[in-house]
């Protein structure tokens, strides 16, 4: 695997070298940095049959379902966030309208665990959660173990419930920044991604900026995500629109409460697409087309945090 | 925050009652997950008035925000921005929840049955369900793991609090016994709704009514809820919310109105 030059490369590239039909595609981000230009341009480059894994499922798999690109969804959480329903989600459950979709519902921390055993290619993780759920009764990856070890103050060992590890082909990231190399900074709410990124056999980290080797090595902490677990670095800045990322650029909530309406009507979410994402040929348009103006309401001010000293021997 | 003053004759909404009474319930708690809406207003509420320092841990992984604006979201970077912790995801419901560190979670949910188990996933059958909803987010780890639970119910129809849930997201402590599996808290404690008060002391427990609201009859309550629902010796009425805790809810915690309606 190439873990060393020539990783800088456009959306374009990364989603052409690295999704391809029928594969597991991870995108993490929990409601901070969500990787929503990754997802445009799979519907762009109309990947079909995708298994996706994302704990939130919002907008952006909304819009990956009404573009065709997906049959499975693995998921804990499927709703546009507090602001309302996803409807060609709900249609595509619902009433299989225009097609099924297959979803294996999970807890967030069923998610978690997935992913942690997949990172750390485990045959399965355990969690207190699940008993007495009606979940494991149609989600057959959700099953009772007894421990090897005997219970609490020498009581019989107990029962615990076990997830299967998830090991996406793929798994996508939006940061705030990266090196040439993938040395990738995340700072605000850094969810599951490090673990997403880990459990993947590729891994592709979309960021807001490139920054020079120095900025990354003056803060080695803030790396969550350390170059070889990166195979490919996509500068794409405002990348997370309608999510937002820390310090760059706000949430978009009047956009989140209007996805609502756009896709209860199907015919209208896809005219959104058609304006869109299939009508941008870069995420650099879909941001140009949105306007100055716009962005100017969701520009933030500034918040620095006090730097530490690392400290140099003498 | 400051806001504009109310007028003193305004009327209570269900959301400034539902927070109130919510907030009450909180004295003498320690740490509180929870969710944005009414929990939040109700946390805020209780901070400035029955349970002073208490900590709010929130889903996306803050812990003790101090916002600078009402958060419109678990997420919103006015919580992130000057909170005393971040920690990720599997910090979070690993070590946080699991690990045994909170008190009250605050969960809601569109149905909820006699012994505090909730649905958040489907109205009908699984496979073809008349309504799918968000599903369970964080809300099987929170029954699970924190030491009681309090649920808002906005609405208390038959169709929300019913006999027989059509799905069972979230498993209260006697599912989870009878399924082999030891929950570390004793599950739902307590249901606020638009008509009055459930209680719920602990495992083997069902919910009783123990109070209704100002201007609602124990009957009303009863024939709204879709289970034969029994009562506490005592029925109270709900103090109706002080002028100083509208006070502080209009013009302190809430006075952009993101929640109160």
């Amino acid at each position: 695997m190439e873990r060393t030059a020539g990783k800088v490369v456009s959306l374009r590239e990364a989603v052409a070298r690295f999704v391809h039909d029928g594969d597991t595609v991870s995108l993490e981000g929990f409601t901070h940095l969500i990787p929503t230009a990754a997802g445009h341009e799979i519907i762009r480059q109309g990947r079909r049959g995708l298994t996706v894994v994302r704990m939130t499922a919002d907008i952006v798999v909304d819009q990956m379902l009404a573009a065709g690109c997906v049959t499975r969804l693995v998921s804990s959480f499927v709703g546009n966030s507090s602001a309302g329903s996803l409807g060609e989600l709900r249609r595509r459950i619902e009433r299989a309208d225009p097609e099924p979709l297959a979803f294996e519902e999970y807890s967030h921390y069923g998610m978690v665990c997935r992913y942690l055993a997949g990172a750390q290619r485990l045959p399965f993780h355990p969690l207190r959660s699940y008993g007495g759920s009606d979940l494991p009764s149609v989600n057959p990856g959700i099953r009772k173990v007894t421990s090897p070890y005997p219970g609490p103050d020498g009581q019989d060992p107990e029962q615990i419930y076990v997830v299967p590890p998830v090991n996406p082909d793929v798994t996508f990231v939006h940061a705030q920044r990266a090196d040439r190399r993938g040395n990738t900074q995340i700072w605000g709410l850094t969810g599951v991604q490090a673990e997403a990124v880990y459990a993947a056999d590729r891994a592709v980290v979309v960021v807001e900026e490139l920054v020079a080797d120095e900025v990354i090595r003056s803060d080695p902490n803030r790396t969550l995500i350390p170059a070889h677990a990166v195979d490919a670095v996509v500068v794409c800045p405002r990348g997370a629109h309608p999510s937002f990322a820390q310090g760059y650029y706000d949430r978009d909530n009047a956009f989140y409460r209007a996805w609502s309406a756009i896709s209860a009507d199907p015919v209208r979410l896809r005219e959104w697409l058609e304006e869109w994402v299939y009508g941008t040929a870069d995420h650099a348009e879909y941001v140009a087309k949105l306007g100055e103006e716009y962005w100017a309401g969701l520009a933030v001010g500034e918040a620095l945090s006090e730097p530490v000293d690392y400290g140099r021997r003498l | 925050m400051s806001g504009q003053h109310p007028e003193p004759t305004r009327s209570v909404t269900s959301s400034e009652l539902l927070s109130v009474v919510a907030s009450r319930e909180l004295a003498g708690r320690r740490t509180v997950f929870a969710g944005i809406g009414l929990p939040t207003l109700a946390v805020e509420l209780a901070a400035l008035t029955v349970a002073p320092g208490i900590e709010v841990v929130y889903e996306s992984g803050v812990c003790g925000a101090h916002p600078s604006h009402l958060p419109e979201t678990i997420a919103d970077a006015v919580l992130i921005t000057g909170a005393e912790a971040v920690v990720s995801m599997p910090t979070l419901f690993g070590s946080v929840l699991q690990g045994g560190h909170i008190d009250v979670g605050f969960l809601g949910a569109a149905q909820i049955d006699r012994w505090g188990d909730l649905n958040t996933s489907v109205i009908g059958d699984w496979d073809r369900p008349t309504v799918r909803l968000p599903g369970s987010g964080g809300a099987v780890e929170v029954m699970a793991n924190a030491r009681e639970v309090f649920v808002v119910m906005r609405r208390h129809t038959p169709r929300s609090l019913v006999g027989v849930l059509d799905f069972c997201t979230t498993p209260g402590p006697e599912r989870a016994l009878a399924d082999g599996i030891r929950p570390l808290g004793v599950g739902v404690t307590r249901v606020v709704t638009e008509l009055g008060v459930l209680a719920r002391e602990g495992v083997g427990d069902e919910l009783r009514l123990v109070a209704v609201h100002p201007g609602v009859t124990v009957e009303q309550v009863r024939a709204a809820t879709g289970w034969e629902l029994e009562t506490a010796d005592t029925v109270v009425t709900t103090a109706p919310p002080t002028p100083a805790e509208l006070r502080l809810l209009r013009d302190d915690v809430d006075p952009g109105r993101v929640y109160l309606r």
